[in-house]
This record gives structure tokens, sequence and C-alpha cells, in this order.
């Protein structure tokens, strides 16, 4: 485990993107305890602060203090993200391992389907969702979910068919193993780290699609301090002071890049022949 | 390529377009609506409201009624709005033409741009050129569109004011102005594409040029330059085809955003006012439009694919 972490963090991108996704993970943790404001005080005389000692990051149209609106929003968003991106992989890979274990036809059928299900786009099919079971934080969370299962389960069965040919897999046939027993225990655990792989980046795009979705009205919904809606509400005053626009921003890019690098660190540190 | 494959890919069109049709009146039917309230409005009847439920025929057990509407959509027939009371078909494709009009210039921009940057980055791997297109690449990662566009609006038009913040001109009634309400759609709808294209170039590119038949050529005498235009770009920049059509699918998706910010009539504008207003027909039609619309490009992409590369054998 130390000499993988070791290997992870000898690229830049490894190392980089633990770092931020580090950090990220503090904020999340322990952000709420540290933020110096009462996120939705508001507080009129002191509307579109620029950065100061009392206000690190200044102040949003309502006169609240952006730094701890940041620090209380990690959560909000991206806890969200990560749980959307687990719950969606949970559902792929168990889609992409049955489909590559059950093969033929079967197999056929569930991956044109998946196909046809990947034609509508993912925020579309989120919007479609969300618009089904009224627009909330946990609600969006399930739309994502499912927005993500059909790419997962596509990538999660290329890696499954290479793990259905192997000995151990047909020796639990000849076992006489039961088809559950087989995707669980034997098959589910040997796709894992490329699936990890595939899941790290991800979050970086439930970050945005969680954003989006609040953008849009249709996620978080006001006065939260999620970032995406931050920077919605933004967007009508930014003229009068760029800041409450500019770090909201900044904390999603933040962790968008941080999720990447790591999984492209994790690309490399798991490929054998790097 | 034998006719064998073409008619396989087209009855996966097909099916697509029937598994999103079940999909999407799956999920207008469970949405909380009653069509007859939208259309009467909450004040209405119950007499009133009970005559128009067995006028659209909504007492009809639920297969028969998706019967009905598949029955209409292959007529050609995509319903009529219940906001505006119109046939929803040529509003939905009147504006699928200014979309499709937004994503075409913005695959060209795309194109013009990532397929250097991915040969550069390559060709020059591991040098500062590499390092400078990596970095691009992570910063059109790094932002959502909603982001960069609303980024793009507050530097170029409110603060430069080089170009109008949004709104949309036809092409036909005033060119010039046209072009300039597109140009910051286009760039923003490019950025990601740009990140994600460029790097799959790259990452091909390196592939090929570690390959025997590129050192046998080299050895062979014949220049780095030659070797790379006449060998390595024509396997390489093959798979870019699949990656593109298959970053149409995203396209679509971002097209939403973006037009709902720059106020473009486009299909993703229509598609939001239609699920704000709950207004399933045009919610039905815009999807499968939308899914259409994917599974067409990405069709055409395989077929041509299989048409440049002789070396695969479809049956």
């Amino acid at each position: 485990m130390t000499d993988f972490i070791k290997r992870l963090l000898r690229t830049p991108q490894g190392a980089i993107g633990m770092v931020l996704v580090l950090l990220v993970l503090l904020v999340v943790l322990f952000g709420p305890m540290l933020a110096p404001h009462d996120p939705e005080g508001l507080s009129p005389l002191t509307r579109y602060k620029g950065p100061s000692l009392a206000f690190w990051l200044g102040t949003d149209q309502y006169g609240r203090d952006i730094f701890s609106r940041l620090l209380i929003g990690a959560r909000a968003t991206v806890v969200m993200a990560v749980l959307a991106t687990i719950a969606g992989t949970l559902i792929g890979a168990f889609i992409g391992t049955t489909s590559a274990f059950l093969g033929g036809r079967a197999d056929e059928l569930i991956m044109r389907t998946i196909d046809a299900v990947m034609s509508i786009p993912s925020l579309l099919f989120a919007l479609l969702v969300v618009n089904l079971l009224g627009s909330s934080t946990i609600n969006a969370l399930i739309a994502v979910a499912i927005a993500f299962a059909p790419g997962m389960a596509r990538i999660t069965r290329s890696v499954a068919l290479s793990v259905r040919k192997q000995d151990y897999v047909n020796a639990a046939i000849a076992r006489g193993e039961s088809s559950g027993y087989i995707i669980f225990r034997e098959m589910l655990p040997n796709v894992i780290a490329p699936i990890i792989v595939e899941m790290t980046i991800r979050v970086s795009f439930a970050v945005m699609l969680f954003a989006t979705l609040s953008f849009l009205g249709l996620g978080a919904q006001p006065p939260a301090a999620e970032w995406g809606l931050m920077v919605s509400e933004a967007r009508r005053y930014m003229h009068l002071s760029a800041g409450i626009l500019i770090w909201p921003s900044t904390a999603i890019a933040i962790v968008a890049v941080g999720f990447n690098l790591l999984g492209d660190g994790l690309r490399d540190a798991l490929n054998p022949r790097t | 390529m034998s006719p064998n494959y073409i008619a396989k890919r087209l009855m996966m069109i097909v099916y697509t377009l029937f598994i999103v049709s079940l999909i999407v009146f799956a999920i207008t039917q469970i949405l909380p609506a009653d069509a007859a309230v939208m259309m009467l409005g909450e004040n209405a009847t119950q007499d009133a409201l009970a005559a128009l439920r067995e006028n659209m025929g909504l007492n009809a057990p639920v297969w028969q009624q998706y019967a009905t509407w598949l029955g209409h959509v292959l007529q050609g027939d995509l319903g009529t709005s219940l906001r505006t009371g119109q046939p929803v078909g040529p509003v939905m494709f009147e504006a699928l033409g200014r979309s499709l009009l937004l994503a075409f210039l913005s695959i060209g921009l795309m194109l013009v741009l990532a397929i250097p940057l991915g040969i550069i980055a390559a060709v020059r791997r591991g040098k500062i050129a590499d390092m400078v297109v990596s970095l691009i690449s992570y910063a059109g990662v790094a932002l959502p569109e909603f982001v960069t566009a609303t980024l793009a609006v507050l530097v170029f038009a409110d603060l430069m004011k080089w170009l109008p913040p949004t709104g949309y001109v036809p092409l036909t009634e005033n060119f010039g102005s046209g072009i300039a309400h597109l140009v910051l759609p286009v760039c923003v709808i490019s950025v990601i594409l740009i990140a994600h294209v460029s790097r799959m170039v790259r990452s091909e590119l390196v592939d090929v040029l570690h390959t025997d038949y590129i050192r046998a050529a080299r050895l062979k005498g014949i220049s780095r330059g030659k070797v790379l235009r006449r060998h390595a770009l024509r396997n390489a920049l093959l798979p870019t085809i699949t990656i593109v059509a298959l970053d149409v699918g995203y396209l679509l998706g971002g097209v939403i955003v973006v037009e709902e910010i720059f106020a473009i009539p486009g299909i993703g504008r229509q598609l939001i006012v239609a699920i704000q207003a709950r207004d399933l027909p045009a919610i039905q039609a815009g999807v499968l439009i939308m899914a259409a619309t994917y599974s067409i490009v990405n069709f055409i992409a395989d077929i041509l694919y299989a048409w440049l590369d002789k070396r695969i054998q479809y049956d």
C-alpha cells in the first residue's frame, strides 16, 4: 500500500491531484467549524466588499461572507458529487459485470439498451429525473447517479469481459458456484482497479452536473451555499463585484482539476507497464 | 464494409429510438402533472376536466396511450404543445436547426484547434509544448459551461464591450450581427471539446509513433515530417472520428446550458422551457429528436470509419 502511494506521488499529476483532493477533504470535514462568519447572515451595510482581514474573500450581494459560504458549501457540492458517483458506479458495475458474465445474446441486448440510454445526454436525463421527482438535493443525487450508470456499465463490461476468460472464473463455474457468487465474489473484485480510476475522474463531472442543475434552479435551493447556486445568483450582480462570481468558480475548478489529476495519477500508478 | 453491416447499424438506430421512446414516455407518465389540469388551469370544473381527459385518451390504459402516441410519431405527428397549443414538431425542428448551426461551428473550431494541439503535444512529448497543451486541457475540464459562459460574458461583453452579451440574430437577417452573437457561445462549447479531443489525438499519436512500421519507415530514410504526414497521422486520426461522434452526446447536453445562458432559441432552450412548464408532448418530442440526432451522427461516424479503415472487415 505504501509502495502504491509512492508510485502515485511520483507522477506530477498524482502528487498535485492528491494535495488538491486532500485539501478539499479537509474543507469538507472541518469547513463549517473554521467558517469565521454565519454563511446566511445578511448584512446590508457590508455588501460587495473586496477582500479584507475581516472578510478574506469579500462579501456577496447580501453582505454574506464568501469565504464562509465556500467552506460550508463544500459539503453540499463535493459530498453529493462523491455519493452520486459511487451510487452510479455501483449500479453500472453490477450491470456491466452481469452483462459480461451472461455473454451471448443477453449481453448483446443489455449493451444495445445501454447504448440507447446513452443517446440521451446525461444533463438532459438528470433534468428529466429531477423534474419528475421534484427539485431537491437528494433528487439531484439520484438523477446524477442514474445518468452515470450506463457509462460505468459500459466500462465495467469491457474490463469484466477480459476477467471472464480467466481460469479462476472457469474454475468457479466448474465447481458449480451460483451466478451471483461468481459475479460478486470472483469477478467484481477484479474489475475494481480500472473502475476506481474512472470513478475518480467522474467525480469532477458530477460536481459540474450538480452545479449545473443548481444553476438551472433544479438542484439546491437558495439560500443554500451550494457553489453552483452561488455562481447562478452572482450572475445578476457580477458587474458590481466580480469576486462573488470568481471565488465559487475557482472552488469548482479546484475540485474538478484535483479529482481529474488524481484519476490520471491513479491510472499511471496502477498501470504495471509504467 | 458489407450491406449487412449497414443494415445491422440501421437496426440499432431503430432499437435505440424504440428504447428512448419507452423511457421518455415512462418518465412523462410518472410526472406529477395532469395534462388536463395543465390545459384548463387549476380552476376548471370537474366535469370539464373529465370530458377533456376522455377526449385526450387519458383514461385509456397506459400501453394503449403509448401505442397511440408512437403511432402518431411514426406518421410524423409529434403532438400538440400543452403550453402554446401549437404542433410541437415544426417548432422543435426549427429550433434544432439553430442548435445544429451552433454545434457545427463548435465542432469546426474544435477540429481546427484540437488536432494541431494534439499533434504538437505528441511529437514534442515531455517537452514544454506538451506540458502547455496538457495544461490547456486541464483548464478545459476545470469549469462547467455555465461558469465559462458567465465569465466570458463578464469579460468580453460587460467589461471589454467587444461582443454582444446574449441574444440571437438569424444569419439570413444580418450576417455580421448574427456571427457576432455566435462567437461567445461557440467558444464556450468548444473549450471542453478541445480539451478532450486534443488529449485523445495526443495519446493515439504517441501509440502510433511507437509502432514498428513507423520505425521501419524512418529506417528507410524517409524524413520525420513525411513519416508523420504519410504514415502516422492517417492511423492516429481515424479513432478521432469515433471520439468526436461520441462527444456529440456531450455537445447536445452542453448546448442546453449554453443556449439558456445566451438566450439562443435552440432545441436546448425549448426543452428547458418545456420541462419547466411540464409540457409533456414538447418534452417527449425534444428528447426523441435529440436522441435521434445523436444516433444518426454516430451511425455516420461508424460508416465513415469502416469506409476509411480498410483493415476492418465488418459482417
